[in-house]
């Protein structure tokens, strides 16, 4: 039962440390990196909380395809602030994983000390589900997600005339 | 849920967004248009047909009680039909404005009006949004176009510019927005404004926090001070007309929004001093900056910073006479302000949207072209206060709630703001007027190769000025149908 809660910490710690390393990465491509990771730490976030189909598709959406595409921006633009490579120091990296285990502990029993509430909300197998995500999203949100798609378009057809060519 | 039920009730409520889809088919029309046929000349005019379709419809059903639609998702009646009335009208009055304009600059661009459609959209769920994600959806819809719209001009620095930094703030913000709004939901469990009231736990301070970053974004967009930094700059480089539009519809739906939020969820005293303080601070420096603007874009941009000032004195109050003002306020403000953008359009001559000629330059312009100097004079004594016009009686219905509501000491902020105001203003007019363009060495260096505005672009500017003055002698029923809106039973919260 305590492990839930225990992942929670464990995998909010872990995405707000990735976040920081976003912010203060010196180079762009291990700022990407780092997102990539507090982005799978969502995606755990969600599926700790039953909601799946969310959270595979923030990995395949979020981790997959636009952090590719930023990688890609990144290296197109930037080829001088590519960062050498170097060996990887494996002491860092477990330093970097017990340090976050750590603290994620500690925040635990901190928070169990203040008297938070510690139980996630009631939802179940089936609430996380695509079907039950589909039923609500054409039915409750329909009128979202039809305005939303009107703001795709407006942001596709955006995009492609300002990036014409026709300006003289 | 059962789907088939679930459908057939999103069919009977279809009407109540008869407008958003007429606009959004007909901006996919324009589309349409634009890339299968060379012929770009009817664009304009299909976005204003659709429009106008959608104005009649509205006037029709703007005494219908109030309801929602769409599962609660927006609302219905005479409140939603009057904030999608000033929205579907400065539609109109920007496109035909635009439509001179972008063939002088040469960017008229079908998909330009386009967007312009797919604003409105976002606009029209904006204002009569009934739930967080209605606001949000909308917002950002709204957003987008717009920052599009603001770099229109790609190849001026100026355009590039303000577009970028729009585009960057304008992000940030939605970022504080959405976190405000993950935290309400969180705290209280639902997304529909009215049953956040009574959802949010005794003395949550994780309710509160949200709202307080809720309220950020919100400033943000209406450009309240201290998140006013990007108004004069964006004002400033964005296509003039567009500019306009930008002013006065999205402000119009975004206080719309902010006011269905304050009635429905958070009618708490407590919102009151925080309201007061931000008008203070944003009366104070719209005002006092717009004094020592030498560009006339820039000076409109910082008098709509005070005017958002204005309609925030009226929100502190919170009584229901104060958000009957402020809707009247805002139709006051939209015509106003389209009709002042309007003839700065019309009357620009540096070829990088008005934003490097000077107000001197146009010395004496009044008597060179007479419909539009008369016309901006209604405009800034309109934007003044002065009576017998309408931003008198705006005014006035925007700081006597407040005075009721026992805020004297803001409203004579605002009064004295307004004094100050009367320099920068009537500082146009006499420049129009008064001063001879022989006399300035600024007005003759200028090119003054202007716009050529047709008989649809005098009409228009004509037509805001008359309704100004007509607004301002006899207001007749629409205060009394403002304050109608927000009576017991009109609004009530679920149908």
């Amino acid at each position: 039962m305590a492990a839930a809660p225990f992942m929670f910490f464990l995998l909010a710690t872990v995405s707000v440390v990735a976040a920081i390393g976003m912010l203060v990465a010196r180079s762009p491509v291990y700022s990407a990196l780092w997102l990539v990771l507090n982005l799978f730490c969502v995606a755990g976030l969600y599926l700790t909380m039953n909601a799946t189909f969310i959270g595979v598709i923030q990995i395949l959406v979020y981790a997959g395809a636009i952090m590719v595409l930023f990688l890609f921006v990144i290296m197109l633009l930037n080829l001088d602030a590519l960062p050498q490579l170097e060996e990887i120091d494996w002491g860092m990296v477990a330093g970097f994983v017990l340090g976050v285990v750590v603290l994620s502990q500690l925040l635990y029993v901190i928070a169990s000390g203040f008297d938070l509430p510690m139980e996630a909300m009631g939802a179940s197998a089936e609430t996380g589900s695509a079907e039950s995500l589909g039923i609500a999203l054409y039915t409750r949100y329909a009128l979202h997600v039809e305005v939303a798609a009107v703001l795709l378009l407006a942001a596709t057809v955006g995009a492609v005339m300002l990036a014409q060519k026709r300006f003289e | 849920m059962d789907l088939s039920q679930a459908f057939s009730t999103m069919a009977a409520d279809l009407p109540a967004i008869f407008s958003m889809s007429v606009v959004t088919v007909a901006g996919l029309v324009m589309i349409l248009q634009e890339s299968l046929s060379e012929n770009d000349r009817p664009i304009p005019w299909i976005g204003v047909g659709a429009l106008a379709v959608a104005v009649v419809w509205e006037l029709v059903h703007l005494g219908d009680p109030a309801g929602t639609a769409f599962f609660e998702s927006i609302r219905t009646g005479g409140f939603a039909s009057y904030i999608n009335l000033i929205v579907l009208g400065s539609g109109i009055v920007t496109i035909i404005l635009s439509v001179p304009y972008l063939d002088h600059i040469k960017h008229a661009y079908g998909e330009v009006y386009a967007m312009i459609m797919f604003a409105t959209v976002g606009m029209l769920m904006l204002g009569t949004a009934n739930s967080l994600v209605s606001i949000f959806v909308g917002l950002e819809t709204m957003s987008v176009c717009l920052y599009v719209l603001t770099g229109l001009i790609r190849e001026d620095e100026g355009s590039v510019e303000s577009a970028l930094k729009y585009f960057l703030l304008g992000a940030f913000s939605t970022g504080f927005f959405l976190y405000g709004i993950a935290l309400m939901y969180g705290a209280t469990g639902t997304m529909y404004l009215p049953e956040m009231q009574g959802a949010v736990p005794e003395g949550s301070i994780m309710f509160w926090a949200g709202v307080a970053l809720f309220l950020i974004g919100f400033l943000f967009k209406v450009s309240a001070a201290p998140f006013h930094m990007w108004t004069p700059d964006v004002y400033q480089g964005a296509p003039t007309p567009l500019t306009g539009y930008m002013s006065t519809a999205s402000k119009a739906a975004a206080f719309a929004s902010l006011i269905l939020v304050l009635f429905y969820a958070l009618p708490d005293e407590r919102w009151s001093l925080v309201l007061s303080a931000v008008a203070l601070v944003t009366m104070i420096i719209g005002n006092v900056l717009a004094v020592s603007q030498d560009n006339v874009k820039r000076m409109l941009a910082y008098s709509s910073i005070a005017h958002a000032g204005y309609v925030l004195v009226a929100l502190a109050a919170g009584t229901t006479e104060a958000y009957a003002g402020a809707m009247f306020y805002l139709l006051i403000y939209a015509i106003m302000n389209l009709g002042a953008f309007g003839v700065m359009a019309m009357l620009e001559w540096d070829g990088k949207e008005g934003r490097v000629q000077s107000l001197d330059s146009l010395a004496g312009i009044g008597h060179e072209k007479p419909l539009l100097g008369v016309a901006m004079g209604v405009f800034m004594f309109s934007l003044t206060g002065f009576p017998p016009l309408g931003g008198f009686m705006g005014k006035y219905a925007v700081f006597a709630p407040a005075v009721d509501a026992g805020l004297t000491w803001l409203v004579l902020i605002g009064v004295l703001m307004s004094a100050i105001s009367a320099y920068y203003y009537l500082r146009v007019v006499v420049v129009f007027w008064l001063a001879d363009a022989e006399d300035t060495p600024e007005a003759q260096a200028a090119s003054r190769s202007f716009v050529f505005a047709g008989i649809p672009v005098k009409a228009t500017i004509a037509l805001c000025a008359v309704a100004l003055v007509v607004l301002g002698v006899y207001s007749g029923g629409l205060l009394e149908m403002t304050f109608g809106f927000f009576e017991e039973g009109m609004m009530a919260a679920t149908p």
